[in-house]
């Protein structure tokens, strides 16, 4: 069978985001492969060892050009091969609009297993797998901590609202990974080095097929504006820990002052 | 019409007080649009009495959907049905994973926008809008929607308003798709570990995954029995599912949610899942040694350092001041 895993390169953890002239986030400074998505490359890979019957993973991004660097990143941690996508007309899609598109990249793959990392660390919508699932006609199951797989049923755990929940899906299917759901190892050099040499297939909207009035700003359905700091909250006492006694001393000195000892 | 649909989850006969929250909300910016909250309640036992529920919060007409509660696809096969059927312009979800899940599947089918982790709805020139805190809570971002709306509240965002009103319940009978079919929920809700009660704690002491182990789970034993009665030891959903300690425990987005006297995080890195569980603590003290920690921007008293140095010294510092 064939894994498809989604990933996304977003800007890197250490660099402050903002919004930019455009009213988009500003995505100008160092970026990375969006972390979660290590995740879901990594529950393939599992699934793969596990002795599924796994005849390729195949990694999908959209993004501009840059993001082939991340989308090299995800090939490195086990994909055979890769999808990029990218094309000026899908900048500022908004979330229904970019699972469309991603949708559209699915079904040329027919993919058994689509797998993507549960949240994003730039927008976080956690929503994506639920918007492609819906567009592909499949479940779309998310927060997935656990995946075990038989013939093609696989059985899921996640912690729901209430405690864990086990469930059963036949694929194909749609799954978004928890962080919990497995380390992450880091790829080997071999593998970075490798990553150079696997297929990357380079499309645009018209040569992958997608409504180019469905996608971008035009496309989408929801429209973000009227950015605004939130209500100040009063800052806190932040210390740094140098003699633990003192430390010590002006945490009592905070409880008591509080009446909380 | 500019009803406003909300879905509400209804466990073993309980409307969770999210789902309450949002029909709240949703009543309250509804008269503002010239219109009423509805709700839907998904499950094989709804009664008039779990219906009941939503009527006594601000919703004028229940809609019951004889299905599997528990997985998102029989909720949003019927929500889109709804939406089509009855003409709703927005919908409306008080949060948790279902919410998410129903919400993005209800956007897609539906054509609509999608705005998550809401926090204030408002009406400007006639329609809703959305206000949702983005990048660490630093920033206010306002959704427009150019047609039908979706919009998913962060956990706790709303309060329940009881207005002791009651509600016109009508069972709605919704085709399931072929996914539906594919998802068999085998366990709903199974507990793991001890049964610890932690929402009447008066001092809860949180271990992250900054304590690095089970073990050391000791150390916030310590320190909160150096507070004394009232006092309780909880967890972050990392060191939960890891095993360290009980689901019981667990504050957050998917756990309890807690609002001590005194928070004390230990290790704790403060991500916004589990700060929807416990940002109504009247007292938030960190221990943390990653001065990044997200934590630390609504801490009220915050320390960068060693928790595994600073914590015993405090639990030591505390007992003497108690003699």
């Amino acid at each position: 069978m064939k894994i498809l895993v989604l990933v996304k390169e977003v800007p890197d953890a250490a660099v402050e985001k903002t919004i930019g002239s455009d009213g988009r986030i500003d995505r100008s400074g160092e970026k990375t492969l969006n972390p979660s998505d290590t995740n879901a490359l990594e529950a393939a890979v599992q699934l793969k060892e596990a002795g599924a019957d796994v005849s390729e993973i195949v990694a999908v991004t959209v993004g501009p050009d840059s993001a082939s660097r991340s989308l090299q990143g995800a090939v490195s941690r086990g994909a055979d091969r890769s999808i990029h996508l990218s094309d000026p007309a899908i900048a500022g899609s908004d979330v229904v609009a970019t699972g469309y598109a991603l949708a559209e990249l699915i079904k040329r793959e027919s993919p058994e297993l689509v797998l993507l990392g549960q949240q994003s660390d730039d927008a976080g919508c956690y929503a994506v797998g639920s918007v492609v699932g819906q567009f592909l006609g499949q479940p779309a199951l998310s927060q997935v901590s656990k995946l075990e797989l038989a013939g093609t049923t696989l059985t899921l755990e996640r912690q729901a609202e209430y405690g864990y929940d086990t469930l059963e899906v036949t694929l194909p299917a749609v799954i978004s990974v928890s962080d919990s759901a497995n380390e992450p190892r880091y790829p080997s050099l071999k593998a970075i080095m490798g990553a150079k040499k696997k297929p990357v297939e380079k499309l645009d909207l018209a040569g992958a097929g997608i409504d180019a009035g469905k996608v971008g700003t035009a496309g989408s359905g929801v429209e973000c504006k009227d950015f605004q700091a939130p209500a100040a909250k009063s800052a806190g006492t932040i210390i740094t820990d140098e003699d633990t006694a003192a430390t010590v001393e002006q945490i009592v000195a905070w409880l008591d002052s509080r009446k909380l000892v | 019409m500019a009803n406003i649909l909300v879905y509400g989850l209804a466990h073993e006969g309980t409307v969770n007080k999210n789902s309450r929250g949002a029909v709240s909300e949703a009543a309250k910016v509804a008269s503002q649009l010239g219109g009423e909250a509805h709700a839907v309640l998904v499950g094989t036992d709804i009664n008039d009495s779990v219906a009941q529920q939503l009527g006594a919060v601000g919703a004028s007409k229940v809609w019951t959907v004889n299905a599997a509660e528990g997985v998102a696809q029989t909720a949003s096969d019927a929500i889109a049905a709804l939406v089509e059927a009855q003409g709703y312009d927005y919908v409306l979800f008080g949060g948790g994973l279902l919410g998410f899940e129903i919400g993005a599947a209800v956007a897609a089918a539906i054509g609509g926008g999608i705005t998550v982790e809401a926090t204030e709805l408002a009406v400007d020139g006639g329609k809703l809008v959305a206000k949702r805190p983005i990048f660490g809570d630093t920033l206010l971002s306002t959704s427009h929607y150019k047609g039908k709306g979706v919009i998913v509240a962060r956990t706790n965002a709303f309060e329940v308003n009881e207005t002791g009103g009651s509600a016109t319940v009508e069972a709605f009978d919704a085709p399931a798709s072929a996914a539906a079919g594919q998802v068999t929920l085998k366990v709903r809700g199974e507990q793991r570990g001890a049964d610890i009660n932690i929402e009447d704690a008066q001092i809860l002491v949180t271990g992250g995954r900054g304590l690095g182990t089970a073990e050391n789970f000791s150390v916030a034993d310590a320190l909160a029995a150096a507070f004394g009665s009232g006092s309780a030891v909880g967890a972050t959903r990392a060191v939960v599912d890891a095993g360290w300690f009980p689901y019981a425990g667990q504050v957050g987005q998917t756990g309890k949610t807690v609002a001590p006297k005194l928070y004390v995080g230990l290790g704790v890195s403060g991500a916004i899942q589990h700060k929807v569980g416990m940002q109504s603590s009247e007292n938030v003290l960190a221990i943390n040694k990653d001065e990044n920690a997200p934590i630390f921007e609504f801490a009220d008293f915050g320390v960068v350092g060693d928790l595994h140095k600073i914590a015993p010294a405090l639990t030591e510092a505390i007992k003497a001041k108690k003699g």
